[in-house]
């Protein structure tokens, strides 16, 4: 698909631990449509985060990487620390979840994203400025010519992650990477954050990666959704078909498991989530699946059109029969 | 409120004030930071009152106010009768035999060097009860959905929906009447979660303990509580049985706050109107005169602001405190 701004191909991240190699991320493909929000969703330990830490060259020593990220043709996996500044914050941009440690204490935020416009462009500092207050204010910052002269403690939560956004959109970004940047904040500012992220896709066009393990943020503002699990993408497609018809067991008992009106008993997935030291050979869904036959766990299933959907399990067809919609 | 069952605690005005030392120029003052504000409610037996609001309403403080972890200062907590504010250290030993806490994060509530057998078993041995607290042990894993032969065991080799379990054998050890759980499942991921709030109610329905359960996440208290009080900024704004503060809430914070909660379902949240209130919640410091609500309510007047708005009971059947209320 080359229409794709941001393209990962067969990316694998390993840690090299004293218990020895943690497989982190094993093997999954991610398309990024320019303007489009693409959900990333998965529990704690399934590889969402450290797959795009991996895209934007974030990670430490002792990952080994390997696989493909292309950002409009050019790839990042292997590139120079020299080309990867050039790109990141600029071309790729990411905001994380505690916008405190984001920011600088000892300089007014302001100045911070002067920095963050002239470390890629060639702009005088006046116009610098200028523009620094126009973003203050395209995130919802009330007074931003005031605003911009204050330090981070003097923002609240909600005020602080948007901040961070208008730095990571300071440079027009073509790909911004969201990793669960409304998890810190409570539920009203949450909306908010989310309603800024949704103004900056339409307004510049921006792509945005929305990573959560909030399924009910992913059907609030998300186009299409890739559910990982144990390291892989098991399932992905468009929130609409994604939510109205989940093929995957995994996607399915996620689903399933959130309380909603007028059911008396939960429906959790058994087990937990494998180690990643040592993860199942086949589907690493099938220790927990209450579906998985012998020969779930004697190869690792591919993603597969089934439907609408892309989905990772050998035994889709058969299961969708008698599932719940 | 129905009169069916009694109530097992009653919370009447309850406040509590921090001080706060701070330096301003040369010289230092004292601020108070008035947590709780004045604040009442009941927990029946064998039911779960469901506390909710986010960062700074209180509600924490609320519950280990409840448990005499920290001292209320002023009000009263009635338990079975007993004014818990004016008894000694050793009549509330006594007492708290009978009221347990689970906390959030369960790998801090759990000493890492000892087995997770005998952190179950300390609260027997603190509050010197006899018998064989081994079997005692196995058969507290055993209610919990755990094996008796993990007693063995340190915290470091479960999981975290694991190690909460083992937070709930260990409140459960002395057969508590009440159990405040404060956030017992928001470090879990959603798969976990579910199974851990089924252990709450399958365990309610066994053992008949009442819990006020504490948690920033309105749908998971929908499915539990049965009562549910919302708080903001320190104090109660709505208070009611769970269907009707959910269906019909009638403070606008109570609306605002279910509106703004994403749901699972893509249709629904394209299509419902929401309502987005404006900035964060005030510095309880300096809260607003009047209504605490008004700075970020669309319904304010000069009436919100020179008068303090009661809780009062609504055509719905819960009490809100709003001179405007849905």
């Amino acid at each position: 698909m080359s229409s794709s701004v941001l393209q990962i191909r067969d990316l694998r991240v390993t840690f090299s631990t004293q218990m020895g190699e943690l497989r982190a991320v094993r093997g999954i493909d991610v398309d990024v449509v320019p303007g489009e929000i693409l959900g990333v969703v998965g529990e704690s330990g399934s590889g969402k985060s450290v797959s795009f830490l991996a895209a934007m060259g974030l990670l430490p020593k002792s990952a080994t990487i390997t696989g493909s990220v292309e950002l409009d043709g050019v790839e990042l996996i292997g590139a120079g620390r020299k080309a990867i500044r050039s790109v990141r914050g600029k071309s790729l941009a990411m905001v994380f979840q505690d916008p405190l440690s984001a920011l600088n204490p000892v300089h007014r935020v302001g100045d911070q994203i002067v920095e963050m416009i002239q470390s890629h462009q060639d702009m005088n500092t006046h116009d610098a400025e200028k523009k620094a207050v126009e973003l203050l204010e395209i995130v919802g910052i009330p007074q931003p010519d005031e605003r911009a002269l204050q330090y981070p403690h003097e923002f609240s939560g909600g005020m602080r992650q948007r901040v961070v956004i208008a730095m990571a959109i300071a440079n027009n970004p073509k790909v911004l990477i969201a990793d669960e940047p409304t998890t810190a904040l409570d539920v009203t500012v949450q909306a908010q954050i989310l309603e800024v992220i949704q103004r900056v896709q339409q307004t510049f066009g921006t792509a945005v990666v929305l990573i959560t393990h909030d399924l009910g943020v992913i059907a609030r503002v998300a186009d299409s959704v890739n559910v990982m699990y144990a390291g892989r993408n098991v399932e992905s497609g468009s929130v609409q078909s994604l939510f109205d018809h989940p093929s995957h067991p995994y996607t399915r008992g996620l689903l399933s498991s959130l309380p909603h009106e007028g059911i008396e008993r939960l429906n959790p997935i058994a087990g937990f989530p494998p180690n990643m030291l040592a993860p199942p050979s086949g589907c690493g869904f099938a220790p927990r699946c209450q579906h998985a036959t012998k020969a779930c766990s004697a190869e690792l299933p591919a993603l597969a059109p089934f439907e609408d959907l892309l989905t990772s399990c050998i035994r889709a067809d058969e299961l969708r029969v008698g599932r719940r919609s | 409120m129905n009169t069916q069952s009694e109530a097992l605690l009653s919370v009447r005005n309850l406040v509590k004030n921090f001080e706060m030392r701070a330096n301003s120029g040369l010289r230092k003052t004292k601020r108070i930071v008035q947590a709780v504000a004045d604040v009442s409610f009941d927990v029946k037996v064998g039911q779960t009152l469901g506390l909710v609001g986010e960062s700074g309403s209180g509600k924490t403080t609320v519950g280990r106010s409840v448990l005499q972890l920290i001292q209320p200062t002023s009000g009263e907590v009635i338990f079975e009768g007993q004014d818990l504010t004016k008894l000694s250290f050793e009549q509330l030993r006594e007492v708290r035999r009978q009221m347990q806490i689970v906390f959030q994060d369960p790998f801090a509530s759990l000493d890492p060097k000892m087995t997770v057998g005998s952190s179950i078993a300390e609260p027997l041995v603190v509050q010197g009860v006899s018998g064989n607290h081994q079997e005692k042990v196995a058969e507290l894993l055993d209610l919990v959905g755990l094996a008796a032969d993990h007693a063995k065991r340190f915290p470091h080799e479960f999981s975290g929906g694991q190690r909460q379990r083992v937070g709930i054998a260990r409140a459960l050890a002395l057969d508590p009447k009440l159990i405040v759980l404060d956030e017992p499942v928001s470090a879990l991921d959603v798969s976990i979660q579910a199974g851990v709030v089924n252990l709450f109610s399958d365990l309610q329905k066994r053992l008949g303990m009442s819990y006020i359960f504490i948690a920033h996440d309105l749908s998971v208290v929908r499915h539990i509580a049965d009562h549910v009080a919302v708080m903001y900024l320190g104090k109660i704004v709505e208070l009611g049985e769970k269907n009707a503060v959910y269906r019909n809430p009638s403070h606008p914070y109570t609306k605002a706050l279910l509106s703004a909660v994403p749901l699972p379902n893509p249709k629904v949240e394209r299509s419902r109107h929401r309502i987005m209130l404006e900035g964060d919640v005030p510095s309880p410091v300096n809260p607003p005169t009047g209504c605490r609500f008004r700075t970020r309510c669309w319904k304010a007047t000069d009436l919100c602001a020179a008068e303090e708005p009661q809780l009062i009971v609504r055509p719905t059947g819960q009490q809100s405190a709003c001179h405007f209320p849905e």
